[in-house]
């Protein structure tokens, strides 16, 4: 059986979540190692969750500039954990988190490895020793099955892939790298995005409320939230809407912002464009409230409102909360 | 400074694109458009060369009719266009898209790659980090704004849960997000001083790569199969006539959704 290297992420001494995901898609492969990139001594912390989470092995590659250099620390650990896991035996897949620095380290990996490169799949298998990735494609229009010659190097979405990795016994095994080698871009400052408590992440999230132009303003987007609020909801948005900056960027669902395919989304003065679709058809259950009953977004909507969002919002967030307290 | 920006033909995205079997987007059942993070691209580079000077070059790699994305950024103000076009290219992934873009990137003298984050039609968001991989050169990516001062670069990244701030000597790649100024619109002169400009083309070839290279044969990932998803089926629709809240939320309790 093949290795499956997966690029672990970790914040503060605690794996990240969708770590165990990506253990737990290299469990349909192979055997699951891990890769963890971090400052001196950051791995210690991370072998006992390692090994809960199903890594056989842990290549570790610690380096004084893991978190001051942008994306090359991982390619190199990836690539020098690859040649490690070559030494003894066969390395069938690298798996990485489909972020956005996930993305650039498996591109640039891919590169270097000269391994076909498989983009944001929702699933993984092995069928006759190849690794078969499931992907969506054009805004989840279609279904994609695409393999990769010899080595596979793929990015999973967050939050695509449940189930977990038998337990296992995360041997360590120290790797060197030599940051200097590659011309990088130094990360001078960290600004984390203030979420409000509690709140899910957009791609993670069984219901998302967005918003859109129809909002009017950024004081009026709170509603937005306070309906988001009664659902536990994460908050997302129109192109249009993060444009007239009622919200920030990363809430902008669709073809140039994120794909989301949560059980219920719920779109308030949102138009539909093609691009918005492309964002969130995937759902399972659409609810559309709109004034102007000609908004090309009630062609998808199991459930659609022709209504001024102000006066319906309010009557639904007291009859949820109606059902919610009975 | 010289900058050269990475452009790129798309189908529209207004329109109603299909994928054929081989997974490929059908690009003949549908408009080209020059892919709008691309404009911004040239506009970014356009405002760098005002501040900076130097001359900024718009580079494709693409089908004989990419030569117009070409066009409209020499009609925004661009200076010259390389056009890599070749038959044998049809078809290539990522990896080999970034080694005939890195190849014509080592054609010309350049300081600074102005790419997108990533395109409309495959949304891989991986040649801007795999050119800086095979160039060698500082990526600088996802950028939500950036500034060049005395041969540094640097700029604010934008990620999914904050923004980080970061910097690298030139030369470097780039790639700007949506949050980047909004394209021009070419004037009439610029649309008649574009025909004036030079206009290299480049094929497999010129490139010094092999025709083996490169192309869907020889590509390193492979599509196996495509399944259009079925449609939605309709739904209801109702008009508030002041109980649509308490509507909408018996429909959310009959599907378990509260
Ligand atoms: C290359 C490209 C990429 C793009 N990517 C994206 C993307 O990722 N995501 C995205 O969303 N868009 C994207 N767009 C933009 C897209 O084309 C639309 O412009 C955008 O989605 C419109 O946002 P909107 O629906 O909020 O605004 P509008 O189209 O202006 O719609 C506002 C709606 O609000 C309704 N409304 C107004 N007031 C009220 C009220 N009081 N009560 C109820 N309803 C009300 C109106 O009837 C209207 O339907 C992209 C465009 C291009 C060209
Ligand atoms: N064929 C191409 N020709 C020129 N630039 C390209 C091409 N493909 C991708 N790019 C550039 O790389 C960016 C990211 O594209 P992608 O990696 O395909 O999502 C685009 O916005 C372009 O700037």
């Amino acid at each position: 059986m093949g290795q499956i290297l997966v690029l672990a992420e970790h914040t503060q001494g605690t794996l990240d979540r969708v770590t165990g995901e990506l253990l737990a898609a290299a469990a349909l492969l192979g055997e699951p190692a891990a890769v963890v990139v971090g400052l001196p001594g950051a791995a210690d912390a991370l072998l006992e969750q390692l090994a809960e989470s199903g890594a056989h092995r842990v290549y570790v590659a610690e380096t004084a500039d893991a978190e001051a250099l942008l994306v090359t620390p991982a390619v190199l650990a990836l690539d020098a954990a690859v040649t490690a896991a070559r030494a003894t035996g066969e390395v069938t897949a690298v798996l990485v988190n489909a972020s956005i620095a996930g993305r650039e380290t498996a591109a640039r990996l891919s590169v270097r490895l000269t391994a076909g490169l498989i983009n944001d799949a929702v699933g993984v298998e092995l069928i006759d020793g190849v690794v078969v990735a499931t992907m969506q494609a054009l805004g989840g229009a279609y279904i994609v099955q695409s393999t990769a010659v010899e080595l596979a190097v793929v990015t999973v979405r967050p939050h695509a892939i449940s189930g977990q990795a038998p337990a296992a016994s995360a041997e360590r095994v120290d790797i060197t790298i030599d940051t200097a080698a590659l011309p990088a871009a130094a990360i001078t400052a960290v600004h984390a995005e203030v979420v409000a408590r509690d709140r899910p992440d957009l791609t993670a999230a069984s219901v998302v409320v967005s918003g859109g132009r129809g909002l009017g303003s950024r004081e009026n987007f709170s509603l937005v939230e306070e309906l988001a609020d009664v659902f536990g909801a994460a908050v997302g948005a129109s192109r249009a809407a993060v444009e007239a900056d009622y919200c920030a960027h990363h809430m902008q669902v669709g073809q140039t912002g994120v794909t989301v395919a949560p059980q219920l989304y719920i779109a308030l003065g949102i138009s539909g464009a093609i691009q918005h679709r492309a964002g969130m058809q995937s759902a399972k259950t659409i609810v559309v409230i709109n004034k102007d009953a000609g908004a090309p977004l009630f062609e998808v909507a199991d459930f659609g409102i022709v209504g001024d969002l102000f006066t319906v919002v309010p009557q639904l967030i007291e009859a949820v909360r109606a059902r919610q307290n009975a | 400074m010289n900058i050269v920006v990475l452009v790129k033909q798309v189908p529209d995205t207004w329109a109603d694109r299909s994928l054929r079997a081989d997974g490929r987007v059908d690009r003949d059942a549908v408009a080209p458009v020059t892919d709008e993070i691309t404009e911004r691209a040239v506009e970014t580079a356009l405002q760098l060369k005002e501040l900076h000077g130097g001359s900024v070059t718009v580079l494709t790699m693409g089908p004989a009719r990419a030569v117009d994305a070409l066009r409209k950024g020499l009609a925004m103000g661009a200076d010259a266009a390389i056009h890599v076009s070749d038959e044998s290219l049809a078809g290539s992934d990522a990896l080999q898209t970034s080694a005939a873009l890195a190849a014509a990137l080592r054609t010309v003298e350049v300081d600074l790659v102005i790419a997108g984050t990533e395109s409309t039609d495959g949304r891989t968001g991986a040649i801007p980090a795999m050119l800086a991989e095979r160039l060698a050169l500082p990526q600088l990516t996802f950028l939500s704004s950036v500034t060049v001062s005395d041969g540094v670069v640097s700029g604010i990244r934008s990620v999914e849960n904050g923004t980080l701030e970061v910097r690298a000597g030139l030369p470097a790649v780039i790639s700007i997000t949506e949050q980047a100024p909004e394209p021009r619109f070419p004037n009439f002169k610029g649309i008649m001083a574009a025909k004036k400009k030079p206009m290299t083309v480049l094929t497999v070839a010129d490139l010094g790569l092999e025709v083996g290279e490169v192309g869907g044969d020889a590509s390193w990932s492979r599509v196996a199969n495509v399944t259009p998803r079925p449609a939605r089926a309709a739904g209801t629709v109702i008009t508030d006539d002041g109980t649509a809240g308490a509507q909408l939320a018996d429909f959310l309790a009959g599907a378990q959704l509260i």
